[in-house]
């Protein structure tokens, strides 16, 4: 992703759901900040997806910070997805880097 | 060709992740994703990717799906369209549907995104009739497009268009449904009544029910599921029917068997038509679950 | 009268090695209120109690209660230590217990539960004891055996005489039966009444009865009456809660034991009280009744009594105040001790009359195991209850749970804790369908044949990890924590510290 990030935000803060916050960094790579009522048995498993997720968009130089409330994998990957599209004021998402 | 059962479409708002996550567990025949009216306008996009995924998740994958895109005019029509498209959607429901035009603009953009992502499987049509020009038209609209798969009635936009509001009775709806139902039959598609809203009101939800599956309807759009086994309970065939039902498809496996040509049962023939509707009463059967595995 | 001794002959003494009848001098009725005691300290005094002793309480009131706080603190500042808790079970509202363990006042726990931040304390390693857990029944058993031998029971009540006659269906913090606090009356070598109002003599029918009560103390409240219910008493909305339920109706409708004068235990929550109602849509619609409803009762199975659905509720703890007022109200409403609901060594337990019951779960596993004291992360934050009694005893026990809680899953490979072994498990009910214990061949066959949903448990495991992912091990330390006890007190499982 080649354009410059805002800070943007998606997702909520209800149960099942994720609310993830993007804040453009000035270091490399893509830091991210966990917090989860499940963090015990699967903080691992989502830091890595969300990782995944992230690096999938290109994106670079970015802080994201996760609220989890237990939600779904997928849950988690839309709301990341969400909020990069938004911190890059994309609008026309390439789908089929999404799925 | 076999009818597919649609008693329940169980309306679930794409920004409700707590819906989208769970509707499956309660069965509905279709679940229909909304991304239009529930949907605030700053979570566009959220909802949109939210659906985007759901699509594809394995919970949706023995269950049709229908998702109410925004309209074409919007900025999010054609967003919606290309992600629902993509990750899988069996039918698209169009939101207010007037003219034979409102189909036809829908069907070829459907049929850009199915060619450029090299989708085979056709992508269906449901029209949702909401206004007094649409239930004028409803006769054109079922028939104008091979991808439509059924027309629905939306009572709430509808009423206001007409100058009036819902009842209990529902004497205002009275010539919309009709003109639906006989639109809906005329072109072999299927018939879907609209919402009822007040989820607390058992009796009332009952009631209308019976009305609309009296009148010849397939089903109903519903929002709470809740409602669905109440549904599915008054559609659920009487034992008398499915006795009927047996009987005949015993008539026409033994015709098969025998190398006959004509199928009989009691000295009367039994032709196409007749084996579809005694299919189609052991589907309700097994669905209902008033008819088990081993039968 | 003086010279009775010279009345008999020598030989006429051998049998019985009794004193000669002396007359005193005291004036009659001197006693009457001798019972009553100024304070709980006073009472505390009077009892006798010592250091390394074993107290007791019971649940009754479960998160309303405000008694153990108050009696603990009480001794607490009388400097006791090194004392044995036996409560019935303990609830959220107990976690100041946690400071009464780091003072030294309490180390050792006896209890059916363990909730909240006392349970994660204790996970945490906060006592040098395990904290024994055991079943409704079990801690009868335990009490009976010996093993727990009770020194002083300190027991709230809404009403009492002077003379140590109580019940729990009428005052201001109604909780209904008192068939907990029966055992520990029963029991204990000294027992204490604690009540929020003192009644005119003879306060009959009592629950807790004069010759077994030692001490009687007035108190400004013993609980929260607002509190008291075990959570939602309404029909739930929940449209999760009323799927399991309208599933676990139908089971029971073909099960092959729906039939007239059948009999039944539900629990408390949404989903429980929904397969109530649903039951009884069911038993009106077929001219069906119960013979009776057992355990813990809600105001659900109190309008099926009303209703001429069920015919007599035997009841060991009331769990909202509908119940605790019809416990008082309705001749056919009957209050029973733990010992004749589900201790398995009594000579008479009504779960040995019980056809179907209905439970929850917090964990189960591909062996049907039932976990309903750990959480899915590790910590103590349940309780035994009447679960491993009642599944062992009814003809059909049905676990009703959703198959995932959030991204928690609830089916699982093992269960952290066994509670309930699967061998007493029958139907595990969940959102995604229904698994039967392999060995009830009859019943799965019945069960299919009605067009209910039934899968191998296999397939609800997998569902449940495709859904949630593979958890991760939850990292223990060696420490054994809690001591699982099974009914007849064997050891069924141990909990460990959270590394």
């Amino acid at each position: 992703m080649s354009k410059k990030l805002e800070t943007a935000h998606a997702g909520t803060l209800e149960s099942s759901d994720a609310f993830v916050r993007v804040i453009p960094v000035d270091a490399k790579g893509i830091e991210i900040e966990l917090e989860s009522t499940v963090e015990e048995i699967y903080g691992d498993a989502i830091r890595a997806l969300i990782l995944e997720t992230a690096m999938a968009m290109k994106v670079d130089g970015v802080k994201l910070i996760v609220q989890d409330k237990g939600a779904l994998d997928y849950v988690i990957k839309a709301r990341v997805q969400t909020a990069i599209l938004r911190a890059s004021s994309e609008t026309q998402p390439n789908w089929s880097a999404l799925s | 060709m076999k009818q597919k059962l649609r008693r329940s479409m169980l309306f679930v708002p794409g920004s409700n992740t707590g819906m989208v996550c769970n509707a499956f567990i309660y069965k509905p025949d279709t679940v229909m994703f909304d991304l239009e009216d529930s949907v605030a306008l700053s979570e566009k996009d959220s909802a949109r990717m939210m659906v985007f995924h759901a699509l594809q998740h394995f919970t949706y994958k023995n269950i049709e799906t229908a998702v109410r895109v925004n309209p074409l005019n919007s900025p999010f029509g054609l967003l919606d369209l290309e992600a629902v498209i993509r990750a899988g959607v069996d039918i698209i429901r169009l939101p207010k549907t007037d003219t034979v035009d409102d189909v036809l603009e829908m069907e070829q953009e459907i049929a850009d995104i199915e060619n450029r992502i090299g989708r085979e499987k056709k992508t269906l049509l449901l029209a949702a009739i909401e206004s007094a020009l649409g239930v004028v038209n409803a006769v054109d609209i079922a028939r104008c497009s091979k991808r439509m798969m059924g027309i629905a009635l939306g009572a709430e936009d509808f009423v206001r268009d007409l100058h009036t509001q819902r009842t209990k009775e529902g004497l205002e709806l009275m010539a919309a449904r009709n003109q639906i139902l006989l639109a809906a039959r005329a072109a072999k598609i299927g018939a879907f009544d609209s919402v009822f809203s007040d989820v607390k009101d058992k009796e009332g939800f009952m009631h209308e029910v019976e009305y609309i599956k009296g009148l010849g309807f397939d089903g109903k759009s519903l929002i709470n599921p809740t409602q669905i086994p109440w549904l599915h309970k008054a559609f659920e065939p009487r034992q008398k029917d499915i006795n009927w039902a047996i009987e005949v498809l015993e008539a026409a496996k033994d015709a098969k068997e025998r190398g006959l040509g004509v199928i009989s049962l009691d000295g009367k023939m039994v032709d196409a038509p007749i084996i579809l509707r005694a299919e189609w009463i052991i589907d309700l059967a097994k669905a209902s679950g008033v008819l088990g595995e081993e039968q | 009268m003086k010279d009775i001794e010279k009345q008999f002959k020598v030989e006429d003494l051998t049998s019985v090695n009794a004193p000669f009848f002396r007359a005193k001098e005291k004036a009659k009725g001197e006693d009457r209120r001798a019972k009553l005691c100024e304070s709980i300290e006073e009472a505390i005094k009077r009892s006798g109690l010592k250091d390394g002793m074993t107290i007791s309480f019971h649940h009754a009131f479960r998160g309303g209660d405000l008694l153990i706080n108050n009696v603990m603190n009480v001794i607490a500042k009388m400097g006791f230590k090194n004392l044995r808790l036996a409560s019935s079970s303990l609830a959220s509202v107990h976690d100041p217990i946690v400071e009464h363990i780091k003072n030294g006042v309490v180390t050792e726990i006896y209890t059916s539960g363990l909730r909240s931040k006392l349970g994660e304390a204790i996970s945490k390693g906060l006592m040098e004891k395990p904290v024994q857990i055991h079943s409704h029944g079990g801690r009868v058993h335990l009490i009976q055996s010996g093993e727990l031998k009770i020194d002083v029971a300190f027991l709230g009540v809404p009403v009492c005489d002077a003379f140590g006659n109580a019940n729990g269906y009428s005052g201001r913090s109604k909780c209904g039966s008192l068939g907990y606090a029966m055992i520990d009356a029963q029991y204990a070598d000294y027992v204490v009444v604690l009540t929020e109002s003192l009644e005119e003599y003879p306060n009959v029918p009592a629950s807790l009865h004069q010759d077994q009560v030692d001490a009687v103390v007035l108190v400004d409240e013993v609980g929260d009456p607002s509190k008291i219910g075990a959570g939602e008493t309404r029909m739930t909305t929940n449209p999760k809660e009323l799927l399991l339920a309208s599933h676990t109706a139908k089971l029971i409708e073909h099960s092959g034991l729906f039939k007239e004068g059948f009999s039944i235990q539900t629990g408390t929550g949404g989903a429980s009280l929904a397969t109530t109602v649903f039951l009884s849509e069911k038993m009106e619609e077929k001219g069906i009744h119960a013979s009776f409803g057992l355990g813990g009762i809600t105001g659900t199975m109190v309008y099926m009594l009303k209703r001429g659905l069920i015919k007599t509720l035997l009841d060991v703890q009331s769990f909202d105040e509908f119940a605790a007022k019809s416990l008082g109200e309705n001749k056919n409403h009957i209050e029973i001790s733990a010992n004749e609901y589900a201790n398995p060594s009594s000579k008479g337990a009504s779960i040995k009359q019980l056809d179907i019951v209905v439970l929850s779960a917090l964990e189960v596993d591909l062996d049907f195991n039932v976990n309903v004291i750990t959480g899915s992360k590790g910590f103590l934050r349940g309780a035994s209850g009447g679960h491993s009694d009642t599944a062992a005893e009814a003809k059909l026990s049905i676990i009703v749970a959703p198959l995932t809680r959030g991204r928690l899953p609830t089916v699982t490979k093992r269960v952290n804790t066994i509670v309930t072994p699967g061998s007493t498990v029958d139907v595990v009910v969940t959102d995604q369908g229904i698994a039967v214990n392999p060995k009830n061949v009859e019943l799965k066959a019945r069960l299919k044949k009605a067009g209910l949903q039934i899968v191998e448990m296999q397939e609800l495991y997998e569902r449940a990890i495709a859904l949630c992912g593979e958890p991760a091990e939850i990292k223990y330390t060696d420490k054994v924590v809690a001591v699982i006890r099974y009914r007849d007190g064997s050891i069924i499982d141990v909990v460990r510290q959270l590394a």
